[in-house]
């Protein structure tokens, strides 16, 4: 067993650093405070290749790992959750999806220019009336002819307004007694005509990233957009959410970082009753559990990412990352603001922010309750994961970095 | 016999800089704690009056390279100079200051003599002929003691860092023109232009400096409507915080200064940056405004005399280094500081 | 062209220093490509790319230096060598400047020598000129541009004191490079994964064709800077008239102006 990262993961780790202290720290409590998200951000994750990381190079991306994919969501998400979201939408929901059902085609017309930045990548399972409740989501695709015509809203989109290829799923047999088996995937292009977007305001966290809404009103989609066969939406759903629970369990694990260092650094620099507040020990509790949850995040993050790249099923061990560390990360921004004391309640210093992000991935992508459940039927025996037509491929390096 | 105490001054069009006349006069006191007279080095072109004033600030013989090719600065030229001057000297001591022009040459010397350069320092023992100076490494964060085993002992002296020179008009000394070394067709290098910098005091010779942070953008008042693009609202913001910054600085005669985030942030140019990647200070007064106190900014400022921070932030570090505190918003303090500190100094 | 790129690794600018056992110590800082340097390979690789050729990264260190070298690779650099010594360990700035001059001579046929401003740990910065001394070639040091290169002259702007001085130099040439330059790209993740592959030959001193040199300057004794006993005053009133006139009385009372 090798707990080392390579170099080119440390290197990687390094180079997001670099550009997210540089280009992102420094105004991100602004860009927050203004609930936008800053114009610079999509286009330099694309030019620096991020939002590629973990595609083969054949395909327009980088060719790295999936451990590198976990790396670069905990980098981004020490500086702010909406850079991680970019990730978790474009790469874990959707370009991964891809790799995962596309065709050769697909992945030519929409992976390669998805890896290269070119184009953002979105993800719309979620419904005003189905969040957990998957299989009872209500928007249609209707076959005609050789096209379907989709209608119906999707909510709580992220990226819905920058996105250029939104990943629907939508109902196209309303016979079957299993609803799930009726559902199938669709990749729509935002620019098709029916298709309209918006931002939501007035979220608690997540304020300088771009939530929104997808309304489809009669929009027709060509049969070579069907990702998968119909009625395999709902498989293909589910292996994207292993995706894209791995991203964000990678990002909160570095929100748990990003609280414990703040806290230590200010632990080391306020002063009270003539020492600095680390001497204290109910503040030392609150960072040793910090640094034990960073240390079990992270360990249970690379388990996952270990499992993608050997291409074993990891649809519990991702589970359980996801849970642990946004339950978790929460857990530390509220304890990071209690270091902090009054100025914790502050925008002046970033733990308010931390917070507020920190409470989405407790309820987005499986819910911790969702999770915990999950978890418990696992280990009841009521639950096994039985193998998809098409797996997430494991990692080969020859195939991931030859460029052809 | 020949002196054993050299200093070189460092000129830009026939003026010297503040910080060559603090190395004669370092020199002048070196040379009799060791029975010797100084010797000062000067290269460049219309020296006279330089060579008077270097007899002024503790010269006995003055040695100028003077010659029109010497006009503009150049290594080659000027090391070749020097090599020259010292010949077959022998000489214990040969102290520089350490301007962008002193640390070069003192370096090329260090390789034309056989020698090594002591680099910076900011204070000198000697013990017989022997120098051990004191010079900041890491900016500062720790302090080197260091010996140079041959000789010359080839020393930069940081500016401001030694006595200040005062002239003695009634001195005496001997001044010797020397040939220059390089003809003109051996000069691998040309000047071909200048570009005078932005008026103001510049940081390294400054005894006041008032320096802002990322707080200037902390600006309540709005951009005009033609800035439409958030980072250049955000740049216009901050310096409306820097242009009182400029004001509070010629009030006190003083120059700008910024932390590397200002300068990061596209607020101010490079050349106002303080701090471990930019310039290291120590002026007698250094007036932080909106400045939190990075560890690579406190590097660079923390040895000034006396600091004063205007920050919002009360737990900002930099207050901790401070004489004097306030803790409030940049823009509602320094209009009236500027106003008052000008009624103080009647200006 | 073909141009050589001098880097050095050093503690991270933010970390704390201290002694410890008269041995300077950074902590659990990690070490990194000297900020300076970042901009050395940077206008590198700006030069080459207008010109063509490659850039060689070169450093003098221990097994350390490899993370300053990987990391020049992979912002580009085409091969890289690290002289590595232990006879090198405590060399002082003249000794390092001879073996890496020798370094230069060795690899042969350099057009341009780049080199940062100088070293973020010991700030002295006398490096470039010695090695251009070494060399016998021009040193245009704390360069803010490059207005034109061609393959016999280099165009630059330098930073001084007073201002730019704007100077033509034949090739070959040592440069060192100042922040005005411009900022220094990341490395990209194709960079990373060939500088992770790459094997950096070492060479010893001998190597490099010439005699160890002796170090003239030696450093007996390093410490921490004296503490400095700040007498913290909070200045505070009504209002910021208040405020400022008592801290302007407080600023004339320190007789500094």
């Amino acid at each position: 067993m090798d707990f080392n990262l390579t170099e080119e993961h440390r290197m990687v780790q390094k180079m997001v650093r670099d550009f997210t202290h540089k280009e992102v720290i420094p105004t991100i409590g602004e860009w927050d405070r203004k609930q936008e998200m800053a114009p610079h951000i999509l286009p330099r994750m694309g030019e620096l290749g991020i939002l590629g990381i973990n595609i083969p190079v054949r395909y327009g991306g980088q060719g790295f790992d999936y451990i590198t994919l976990g790396l670069v969501c905990e980098e981004l998400e020490y500086a702010d959750s909406t850079l991680r979201v970019v990730m978790s939408v474009h790469m874990g929901l959707n370009s991964m999806g891809l790799l995962q059902w596309g065709t050769e085609d697909q992945k030519q017309r929409f992976l390669v220019p998805q890896a290269k930045g070119e184009k953002y990548g979105a993800f719309g399972l979620t419904e005003p009336g189905a969040g957990s409740d998957v299989a009872n989501l209500t928007s249609t695709a209707v076959k005609d002819g050789r096209d379907y015509i989709l209608n119906g809203e999707k909510m709580w989109i992220s990226l819905a307004t920058k996105a250029h290829n939104v990943l629907v799923v939508a109902r196209t047999d309303f016979s079957l007694e299993k609803k799930s088996n009726g559902l199938t995937a669709f990749m729509v292009e935002t620019d098709r005509d029916g298709v309209t977007v918006g931002d939501i305001h007035g979220k608690l966290g997540v304020r300088a990233g771009s939530t929104g809404w997808v309304a489809m009103q009669d929009v027709r989609i060509p049969e070579e957009n069907r990702i998968g066969e119909e009625g395999e939406g709902f498989k293909i759903a589910m292996s994207c959410l292993d995706n894209g629970r791995y991203t964000v369990g990678a990002g909160a694990t570095g929100l748990i970082r990003a609280c414990l260092d703040a806290s230590v650094k200010y632990a080391n620099e306020r002063e009270a009753f003539g020492r600095p507040i680390g001497n204290f020990q109910l503040i030392k509790q609150k960072i040793g559990i910090m640094k034990r949850d960073y240390d079990m995040a992270r360990m249970l993050i690379l388990r996952a990412g270990w499992m993608k790249n050997q291409g074993l099923r990891n649809t519990m061990e991702t589970s359980m990352a996801k849970w642990f560390a946004t339950d978790a990360s929460f857990k530390a921004a509220s304890e990071a603001i209690q270091v902090h004391g009054a100025y914790g309640f502050s925008d002046e210093y970033p733990v308010e922010r931390f917070l507020r992000n920190s409470k989405g991935a407790v309820i987005y992508e499986g819910s911790s309750e969702v999770h915990t459940l999950l978890q418990a039927d696992y280990a009841l025996g009521y639950r096994k994961d039985r193998p998809l037509r098409c797996e997430l491929p494991a990692y080969d390096p020859d195939f991931w970095q030859d460029e052809v | 016999m020949a002196n054993r105490v050299w200093a070189y001054v460092d000129q830009f069009k026939s003026q010297a800089l503040l910080a060559s006349w603090e190395v004669v006069f370092t020199g002048r006191k070196l040379a009799d704690q060791l029975g010797s007279g100084l010797t000062v080095l000067v290269i460049g072109s219309h020296l006279d009056a330089l060579a008077k004033a270097a007899i002024e600030y503790g010269a006995d013989e003055v040695l100028l390279v003077d010659d029109p090719s010497l006009e503009d600065y150049r290594a080659s030229p000027y090391a070749a100079a020097l090599a020259g001057a010292v010949g077959e000297n022998k000489l214990d001591i040969f102290l520089f200051p350490t301007t962008t022009r002193g640390r070069e040459v003192a370096g090329m010397a260090a390789i034309d003599l056989n020698t090594g350069v002591l680099v910076d320092v900011t204070e000198i023992k000697l013990d017989g002929d022997k120098v051990t100076a004191i010079r900041p490494v890491y900016a500062g964060k720790l302090l080197s003691e260091v010996v140079c085993n041959a000789k010359p002992q080839l020393v930069t002296l940081r500016g401001r860092a030694f006595e200040k020179p005062v002239p003695d008009a009634g001195r005496t000394g001997t001044v010797t023109k020397l040939p220059t070394v390089m003809a003109e067709d051996e000069i691998k290098l040309k000047v071909t232009g200048y570009q005078a910098a932005e008026g103001g005091v510049s940081l390294t010779d400054a005894s006041v400096i008032v320096s802002g942070g990322r707080g200037t953008s902390n600006n309540s008042a709005e951009p005009p409507a033609e800035i439409t693009d958030e980072s250049e609202k955000e740049i216009w913001k901050a310096q409306q915080g820097f242009i009182l910054i400029n004001d509070l600085a010629s009030v006190l005669d003083g120059a700008v200064g910024a932390s590397r985030a200002a300068v990061d942030a596209g607020y101010v140019p490079y050349v106002h940056q303080v701090g471990q990647t930019g310039k290291v200070v120590s002026p007698d007064l250094y007036i932080a405004c909106g400045i939190s106190g990075a560890i690579q900014h406190l590097a660079g400022m923390r040895s000034s005399k006396v600091i004063v921070a205007i920050n919002k932030d009360p737990e900002a570090p930099i207050f901790k280094y401070a004489r004097f505190g306030v803790v409030g918003d940049l823009y509602k303090i320094l209009p009236p500081l500027t106003a008052a500190m000008k009624e103080r100094l009647e200006k | 062209m073909k141009i050589i790129v001098c880097v050095k690794q050093v503690p991270d600018s933010a970390a704390a220093m201290s002694v410890e056992d008269g041995k300077i110590s950074w902590g659990d800082a990690p070490l990194v490509i000297n900020p300076w340097d970042e901009y050395a390979v940077e206008a590198a690789l700006r030069l080459t790319e207008a010109q063509g050729g490659d850039v060689i990264a070169l450093s003098l260190g221990d097994e350390n230096a490899k993370e300053a070298i990987k990391h020049a690779l992979a912002m580009g650099c085409s091969e890289a060598i690290l002289v590595n010594d232990p006879a090198m360990a405590g060399a002082d700035t003249q000794a390092v400047a001879r073996v890496l001059a020798a370094a230069i001579q060795k690899i042969g046929g350099a057009d341009i020598v780049v080199f940062g401003k100088q070293a973020i740990d010991s700030d002295v910065g006398a490096t470039p000129s010695m090695v251009a001394r070494l060399l016998g070639w021009p040193a245009v040091t704390l360069v803010s541009e490059i207005v034109e290169c061609t393959q016999s002259e280099i165009k630059a702007s330098r930073a001084m004191e007073e201002g730019r001085q704007q100077v033509a130099a034949e090739l070959p040439v040592v440069l060192s490079i100042v922040k005005d330059y411009g900022e220094p790209r990341y490395p990209s993740f194709m960079g990373i994964r060939k500088a992770a592959r790459a094997s950096v030959p070492e060479w010893t001193v001998a190597d490099t064709g010439i005699d160890l040199p002796s170090a003239v300057v030696t450093w007996p004794n390093v410490m921490a800077p004296p503490e400095r006993e700040v007498t913290n005053e909070i200045i505070e009133g009504s209002n910021p008239e208040e405020i400022a006139a008592k801290l302007a009385d407080k600023i004339m009372e320190e007789k500094v102006l």
